[in-house]
Parts: C-alpha cells; structure tokens; sequence
C-alpha cells in the first residue's frame, strides 16, 4: 500500500475522530455480548472438567426407578468399592407449628455420599449431624416459605424429624430444579416405608467410590446392556461431565446468538454512519481523483479508518465484554452446578474480537465501494448526482458474504443446525420487513404528501424523505429494539395465560394422589368435612407394553430394520371409565365404555401414540402390568387437549377391565382460596399421611419463579440489542445534525423561530418512532403467533397494556434522543456554519 | 513530456451528448483546438454553453461521446479511469473556482497532496516555498476553515504548482471572490505560470481576466464559435487552429438547460 495512503487516511480523520467514534460504539456492545458470553463459555467448560468429580458426588452411580432386583444387587456386590445408598420420591412435608404443608422432593441418604465435593449447610455441621441425629435438612425457599427454623419438627409419612439446617449446595442439582419441589434430605434409614408402597414412584441410586483406581466407564460399560434390560441406568464422571457440558454449551450458544443479534444491528448503525461520512467526503475524493489518486488507492483510504475504527471499536467491546463477563455468573447463578471462577478467555476475546472486525469491514464495504462511481468531475460540478450509485457484482458479492458469514455464525453458535437457520431466516426477515416499511413510508410521503397541514408538520414529514435522511437505519435500530422486547412479552404472556386458563374458573384447583384402594372413601370424607366437593376421581394403574401387533417390545429394540420409540419403551399411567371427559374428542373408532369380560379389551389410545406405536384400529397390543399380560386391542384413538389441567392419560381402559388391578387412586377438588386449600392439605397430610398433593396456584407461582428467571436471562441478552438499538439511533440523528443545523440556519435566516425549528424536529421523530414501534409491534405479534402456534400449541394472547407502554416508551425516547442530540441546532450562529465545511 | 513537439493539449472533433431518459442532450459537438508548451487559453461563453465540460473533457474527468482528447502524448481514448488518473498526476495541475480543499487538512498539507500522490517524500520544504511565495508563509498549520476565501484560493493555487504540471486547468479561479482578491488571485497565477512555463487553460466569464491570455475560444450552445488571440486584436485574427465547417448542433441546447460550473 503507498505510504499517502496510510498518511492520508491519517490525516483525513482529524476532527472527525469523536464522530467516528461514536460510530463504531454501536458496534462495541455487540462484541461485548460476543466476547463476554463465549468467555463465560469456555470458564464454564473449564470449571465443568476441573470439578467433573463433584458434578457426580462419586466415581460411579447406578439407578432405577423400581427397588433392585436380586440380579442387580449382585452386579452392585460384584462392583465392590465404597457404596452409598439414597433413595428420592416426591411426598407431603407437614409442619406442625404452622400447620402447612408441602409437596417435597425427598432424598433419603446414607453416610458417605457426595464422596467428592460436599453438602453445603447452614449451620455448616448440619451436613454431617442429620445422618447421626436422624434429623432433615430442608431448602432455604421452603424454610423462607412457611416459617420454618431449626429445631422446628416436621413430618413426612408417619415419620417426625427434626430440621437440622438449612440445604445451601448439593451434588447434581441446580437451583432452578428446587423450585419445581424442594429438598428434604433425610436418613435413609427413617424414611416410612409405607410411602414406598407398590405403585410409588421412587428412584433408587447407589454411588460409588472406587479406591483402586479403576475406570468406571470401564467396569460399567460390559454391564450395561443387562441393566438396561431390567430398567436400570448407570452415570459415570465423565458421562455427567459431557450431559452438563452439552446442556450448557446450548445454553451460553443460544444466549450468544442473541449477542449477534446486537453486533448485527451495530453493524447496520455502522454501514449506515460509514455511507453518511463518505457522502460528506465525496468532494475530497473528487478532488483526489483530479490529482491522480486511483481509484482503488481511494477507497483503501476509507478501508483503512473503517479497519482502525472496527480494530477500535473490537479491543474497547472485547474490555466492556471482559467486565459483563463478571456479571454473567449472577444472571446465570440458578442454572449452573459449579462455581465459575472468572478467567479472561483469550480465544473468546479474539473470536469476538475478530468477528466484531469482520462484521464491521463488510458492512463498511458496502457503502466504500459506492466510491467507485465518484467522478473527479464532481470537484468542478457539485451538482453532478452524488447519491446514485450502481449495485455492481462487487456490492452483491460483499451481500453475499454478510449472508453467508451470519448464516454460518448462526448455525456454528445455535444449539442446533435448525435453529441456526431459523436465527438466520428470522433476522433476515425482520430486517428486510423493517426496511421495506421504511421505504414504503417514504414513498408513501412522496406520493402523498399531507397536504392541508401546517408548514412546521409538512416540514417534518418531509425530512423522513429527503435526501441524506436517517429514516432506514432508525427504522431498523428501533424497529428492532421494539421487535426484541415485544415478542419476549408475548412470548411470557402467551405462556402463563395458558397456564392460567387451564387452572382457572370452576376446574379442579387441588390434585391429591398416590391414594391406596383403601383410602378413597376415607379422604373423600376428609375432603367432603372441608366443606369441599370430589369433582374428580380416577384410578391409575401403572403398565409397560409387552408386545404391539404379535411382535414383543424387546424384538423391537433388537431388530435395527424396527422402531421401537418412547412410546414403546415408556411406563404408563392408564386408567379405567366409561366416558370421555371434556379434554378429550375422538377422531377414530368407538370408545368402549363398559367391558363384558369376553374377548379382548377395547382400549383407547391417544393419537400421537397410536402414531409411534404405528397402530391402528383392531391392531393388539399386550399390556404388562406388574408381571401379568393383559392382551387389549385397540378401540379407538382420541386427541387430548394436555393443557387442561387434569389427569389426561394416553391408554385409558373400558370400566370393568382393570378392576382387579393394583391401582393408585386420584382425586380433585376445588379449594376457594389459598387458606381453605392449606386447610384441607393438612387435614389429610394428618389423616393419610402418604397422599401427597398439589395446589394448581403453586404450580402457577412455581412456573412464573422459572419463568421470569429464564426471562431474566433473555432480556439481560435482549438488552445489548436494545441499548445498541439506542446507540444507532443515537448516531443516526447525530449525523443528520450536522446537515440539521445548515437547515436550521437557513430557516432562521429566512425567519423561523427556534420553536418552529423545535417543532419540525418533532414532527419528524414522533412519526419515525410511531411508525417503527408499531412495525415492531407488529412484527413481534406475528412472530408471537407462530411461537404460539408452532412452539406452545396454544392461543395468542397479547397484553395491550404492557405493550402500548412499550409503544410509549419508544416514541417518548426517540424524541428526548433527538432532542438531546440536536440540541444547539438552533443556536449555531448563521455566519460560522455558512463560513464553514459542515 | 513524451513528445518530442511542444504540443501539450490536442482536441480534435470533441462532441459531448448527455442521455436524460429518452432525451438526449448535445453539450458539445465538434470541438478542436490544439496547445502548445507555455501557451495560455480563455474558454468563455454563456452558462450552459459547454465551458466546464470541456474542461473537464480536456482533464481527462470524463470521456467525450466522439472525438479525442491527447495530453501531453497520452491520447485518453485508449486509457482506463485510472491510467488518465496517473497521467493527470504526473502532467496537470488545477484550480477550482470554490477551491476544494480538503477540509481536514491543514494549509501545507493541502499543498503537498499532489506531490504525497505522486510517492514523493520530503516535500515539505517544497511546500513551504510556495506557500511563502503565495503569501502564506506564516499560515502553513491552519485548517481551510480558518483562511479567508482568498488565502484558500492562494493554498490552491501552490497545490497546484506542487508538481510543477505541464498544464493548468483552472475553473472559474476568481468567481468566488471579490474583484480585489480576485486581481490579486489572477496575478499570482499568471506569475506562477509565466515562472513554470506551464500551459494554462482558463474557464472564465470575466472577460478582462479572458484578455489576459494569448488566445480565447468562445463557445454557444456547445460549438465554438469563436477563436481569437487578443495581442492580434478581436476579430482581426479569426479563427485559430479551430475546426471550421461544422454544421449547428442537432439539439439545439437552451443556456439554462445544463447548468454547470456554479
């Protein structure tokens, strides 16, 4: 490159580095979120292998979901080593001195386990003590819940403890889990076996420790086909290194996508501020020309402020992104099962780094190479059409690569190929829909402009068309940032009234179940004596499939040319009536109500399983339930809405067939508030201490804790969208400023009172935001629709309120940043800025 | 110089049309004049006559629709956008009536660019002397934004010279200033050229500043139509070295049509 270049290019920035500056901070909040998310990745991946150990609690674990048979406990005598014991199921806690009670996640442990890493208490010597004591440890949100403090009893089944502390960090469980049902540890060895009765679900794990150095991979490995024939999964170190490392690597590249979504809005600031600053530039690169620059030396000048503004604007993202990356722990804290340390990632600084630099050179390009069609004639004639330039091969060839490089980032980055092309499609959409409403607007306005309006509204409007304008990138800046926040709304809102709508009204708001055969009549006394109704009661009886159309399950998974899917291998929960209920609609055969005892028994099935098990009416299927084969047939097939929430099941029985079976029984009612429904969970926590049930409003509240923790993460991602959106609005009034305040100039010259300046300037931001926050609102409602429909299966539901305030909110901040930024406009003494080169 | 004769600017049949949709506009049509080596040279007439186009046609800014252009040898038909950029740099020198100078730099760097483009170093001193001998010795480090109009055209003018140009190209040099700056503008130029011995082709309406050359070609409507030198007295001399014996332009071109060089 010839040295006038690297000298010009130099030169030519001198009091115009501040603008360039800003500029290129459109882009620094984009690699920021590039840098300080792939960073965090690579701490997580690091912390996730160096305590891989902890993640597990021990060398080796092995699990069911039903006791160990005797085949199995001589496989777990033959591993050796040292075995703890631990058995969870999910039951009632009651508290007596408060009187309430709690669906809890119960953990029976032994002495030993976690062998590595350890069970953080407060007080911290609880961790030990509950075991010898025979005392509980609880989770801080169930203490916080219902009052509880140490020392205070607590009752699950028929057995009294004694809460010893309070659960702060355990092996294999994040904090986002415990709000779905909180932690009770407690001794193995107290826990009621009543509670375990047949039909219960509980799971049953053994860790190990081996002390001789054995490879665990390597002792299970030749095991593990035999366990799995008897239902029973084996975990290693390494396999639960690679599950956490899988489930996490998807989520910090989801929340990088939604980073890149940022650096591609700063880049579009960056294209649009770069093509403004070269317009201003054209009469010195005409002149240049006339003294015999070529032109590709010409536009390696702007090549060469674009790379130092982009290098620039890399290195001070890539320092913000190092300092977000302190914060991302926090957000993240629910979610991750180890403690990350913070380390600047390197690689993470110079992919963001470099993806920020790239991503700014070739949105750049696009407006450097118009100065191809710069003739040096323009030095003589300034009216020579300056802003007409040719999309030539090159211009479509530097397009093409902006898509292929942002498809290609999208797919390396997204958890999945399909999301990756989705992200892409999506972007590209929305950009192109937020461009062509700009467009459209202004050839609306030139059209039509409002005629039989005031000077200062037809001045206004006409700045949106008018040569130089800024209406495409502020359209696209907060188009988008409106887009962003918006959809996440619908989304949010969608979802909990979903959940909403399906409890609410008149439907069963309390779920009691695991209730034994011989309990029925008494808690439906004990229901009935609150003064509650029984809406609902439905046997369950669990089953596994035996054989589908003659050919057994087993053959199924053993002949590669079969599939044999979830539905084959799954357990089910069926049950016995002579009706459908209101969330179920036939769509096949004739639903049997009553079973006479001869030929086989008529089941209905549920259409999406009747799909996997590809069966038909008339087709046999073998039921196994808990060892006895009964042979069905199928009856009919039905669509069930699952939103409803009620015992939906995906086999349900003819009366009469299962009566014999062993059944765990449901029950619902109706509880009027939260106090009648506390009252009537401790009357049978007391009576009939191993029903367990739910409230529907915890459900409620449980899911809108996840939700909005999940929110919170989407929207600290979203907002380095939105606080970019900002930037480049920001920088998009900025440079029409410059071009403001020879207009304002002129206007005072010719009379124009500093409120009449002012009120143009409105006109033309209070319609911009108008138009762009609605575009994005409504683009964010037909992006809403689609999740709702495609993701969630359910009704859109938009929240007017919430999302006229966004539209407010949008509106208001484009006039107060246009405002801002053009202030002083008026002030500009007419004789400076006609004097001068602006 | 790669010729061996003083022939420094050769135009020959030079015709300009512009396509405006399905209108097409003659700006010039069969225009010759030859210049040689220390020559001076007026091109007046009316606005929308033809004037900055020729200019610009002369410079090698924009390619004639027929006919040729040969400067210093180089005949720009056969030669890419950037080929005439390179002869430009090394043969031609300008000055543009609203001065154009690079707002960003400062007075001495305006002055070096020329010299910069052509991968001369050490400039400076260079630089400095014509800026002195502009009158500006004391206001090389000032931005264009700090120079009256007459101090800019006077940096313009030792940008210019910087390359020590074969020919110089001047647009109007003294429309944008007073009579008084602009006398002082003109006699500046007119010593620099005489000093150099640089060919000067002068775009101009001021017809006192048009006799202070050795010859004046005076176009309407895109033709010349007159060629004189004024040391042989108007009228006296007719037509010099000009391709008589065109016909009138097919599209009769209205002076305010096209409008230029403003």
């Amino acid at each position: 490159m010839k040295s006038w270049i690297w000298k010009f290019a130099g030169r030519d920035t001198r009091g115009n580095r501040g603008r360039l500056a800003l500029f290129v901070s459109s882009m620094v909040l984009g690699v920021a979120a590039l840098v300080s998310i792939n960073s965090f990745g690579d701490n997580l991946r690091a912390a996730i292998d160096n305590e891989s150990k902890t993640l597990l609690g021990a060398d080796l674990s092995i699990e069911s979901g039903s006791p160990f048979n005797d085949r199995v406990e001589a496989i777990i005598d033959s591993l050796g080593g040292i075995q703890s014991r631990r058995t969870s199921f999910a039951s009632m806690a009651y508290f007596p001195r408060t009187e309430s009670s709690r669906l809890v996640t119960v953990r029976g442990n032994e002495p030993g386990f976690p062998f590595y890493g350890a069970v953080e208490t407060d007080p911290p010597e609880a961790a030990d003590t509950y075991l010898q004591s025979g005392g509980a440890l609880i989770d801080g949100t169930l203490m916080q819940q219902f009052g509880v403090v140490v020392g205070d009893s607590m009752r699950i089944g028929n057995e009294s403890y004694r809460v010893e502390g309070r659960l702060l960090q355990t092996p294999r469980e994040s904090a986002a889990v415990m709000l779905f049902s909180p932690r009770v540890y407690i001794p193995r060895a107290r826990i009621d076996s009543t509670l375990l009765a047949v039909g219960s679900r509980a799971d049953y794990e053994v860790y190990f420790r081996f002390t001789d150095d054995r490879d665990a991979d390597a002792a299970i490995d030749p095991l593990r086909s035999e366990l799995r024939s008897y239902r029973v999964g084996a975990d290693t170190i390494e396999e639960e290194r690679e599950n956490w490392n899988e489930a996490l690597t998807n989520l910090y590249r989801f929340l990088g996508l939604v980073g890149f979504t940022a650096l591609l809005l700063g880049s579009l600031g960056v294209a649009s501020s770069i093509s403004v600053y070269v317009r201003q530039r054209v009469q010195t690169i005409a002149v240049l020309r006339c003294y015999g620059a070529s032109i590709r030396s010409t536009i390696q000048v702007y090549v060469l402020q674009s790379l130092a503004m982009g290098l620039f604007g890399a290195l001070l993202g890539s320092a913000v992104g190092v300092g977000i990356q302190t914060l991302i722990p926090m957000v993240l804290a629910d979610f991750l099962p180890v403690d990350v340390a913070f380390r600047i990632s390197w690689t993470a600084v110079l992919m963001g780094s470099g993806i920020g630099l790239g991503v700014t050179l070739l949105f750049a390009l696009l407006p450097l190479l118009s100065l191809r069609e710069v003739s040096p004639l323009m030095a003589l004639r300034s009216t020579v059409d300056q802003t007409a330039h040719r999309r030539g091969p090159g211009w479509w060839a530097t397009v093409g690569i902006i898509g292929i490089g942002t498809t290609g980032f999208a797919v390396a980055q997204a958890p999945t190929v399909g999301m990756g092309l989705g992200y892409a499609a999506g972007i590209l959409v929305v950009f192109l829909l937020l461009a062509a409403t700009a467009r459209l607007l202004m050839w609306i306005l030139i059209r039509r402009p409002p005629s039989r309006v005031s000077y200062t509204i037809k001045q206004g409007i006409a700045n949106l068309h008018r040569p130089n304008n800024q209406t495409l990138t502020m359209m696209l800046a907060l188009g988008l940032g409106t887009f962003l926040v918006t959809t996440m709304l619908i989304s949010e809102n969608t979802l909990v009234s979903q959940i909403t709508i399906a409890g609410g009204n008149e439907r069963p708001n309390l779920i009691f179940y695991d209730i034994q055969p011989d309990q029925v009549e008494s808690l439906k006394t004990t229901i009935e004596d609150q003064g509650l109704p029984v809406m609902e009661e439905v046997p369950i009886v669990t089953m596994r499939i035996h054989s589908v159309k003659g050919r057994t399950v087993q053959e199924l998974r053993e002949d590669s040319t079969a599939r044999a899917s979830w539905a084959h291998r799954r357990e089910y929960r069926s049950t016995y009536r002579d009706r459908l209920t209101d969330s179920e609609t036939l769509v096949e055969g004739v639903f049997t109500p009553v079973w006479d005892g001869n030929g086989p028994i008529r089941v209905s099935v549920e259409a999406d399983v009747a799909n996997e098990l590809d069966v038909a009416i008339g087709d046999p299927i073998v039921f196994d339930i808990q060892g006895i084969r009964v042979p069905t047939e199928v009856g009919s097939i039905r669509e069930v809405d699952w939103r409803r929430m009620q015992t939906n099941f995906f086999v349900v029985f003819p009366a009469g067939s299962l009566d014999q079976a062993p059944a765990m029984h449901v029950m619902m009612t109706r509880a009027a508030d939260e106090a009648a429904s506390a009252r009537v969970q401790s009357a049978v926590v007391r009576s009939q201490p191993n029903v367990s049930s739910i409230d529907i409003s915890l459900i409620l509240n449980t899911f809108d804790a996840i939700f909005s923790r999940i929110a919170f993460v989407a929207r600290f991602m979203a907002l380095f969208s939105i606080l970019t959106g900002l930037i480049v609005l920001a920088g998009a009034v900025l440079i029409s400023r410059f071009q403001r305040i020879e207009e304002s100039v002129l206007l005072k010259t010719l009379g124009a009172s500093r409120s009449t300046v002012l009120r143009i300037m409105s006109v033309e931001y209070l319609v911009l935001g108008v138009v762009a926050s609605l575009t994005g609102i409504l683009l964010a409602i037909a992006a809403g629709w689609s999740i709702s429909a495609f993701v969630f299966d359910s009704p859109l539901s938009v929240p007017l309120g919430s999302v006229g305030i966004i539209m407010l909110a949008v509106v208001v901040l484009t006039l107060v940043i246009g405002h801002l930024n053009s202030r002083g406009v008026y002030d500009r003494s007419a004789l400076d800025v006609l004097r001068s080169e602006v | 110089m790669d010729t061996g004769s003083m022939e420094v600017l050769k135009v020959a049949d030079l015709s300009k049309t512009y396509q405006s949709g399905q209108r097409s506009l003659t700006v010039l049509e069969g225009v010759g004049f030859t210049l040689e080596q220390g020559d001076t040279c007026s091109i007046v007439g009316p606005s929308g006559s033809g004037k900055t186009t020729l200019l610009g046609l002369c410079a090698g800014l924009d390619g004639p629709t027929s006919g040729s252009v040969t400067l210093c040898g180089h005949p720009f038909g056969s030669l890419s956008e950037d080929e005439r950029a390179a002869v430009r740099n090394e043969h031609v020198g300008f000055v543009f009536q609203s001065f154009r100078l690079i707002p960003t730099l400062t007075a001495i760097e305006n002055v070096m660019v020329p010299a910069e483009l052509r991968g001369r170093t050490h400039v400076r001193k260079e630089a400095e002397a014509l800026l002195a001998e502009v009158g500006l010795g004391d206001r090389f480090e000032h931005f264009p934004s700090q120079l009256s109009g007459g101090e800019q055209q006077r940096v313009a003018l030792a940008r210019a010279f910087i390359n020590r140009p074969d020919i110089l190209f001047a647009d109007e040099p003294t429309g944008n200033l007073d009579a008084e700056t602009g006398d002082h503008i003109v006699e500046l130029l007119f010593k620099l050229n005489a000093e150099a011995g640089t060919t000067l082709v002068l775009v101009t309406h001021d017809p006192d500043l048009a006799r202070k050359t050795d010859r004046i070609i005076r176009l309407h409507g895109g033709h010349v139509i007159e060629d004189t030198r004024p040391d042989a007295g108007m009228n006296a001399a007719g037509p010099v070295h000009h391709d008589a014996g065109h016909t009138e332009p097919t599209a009769a071109v209205d002076a305010d049509s096209h409008q230029e060089g403003a």
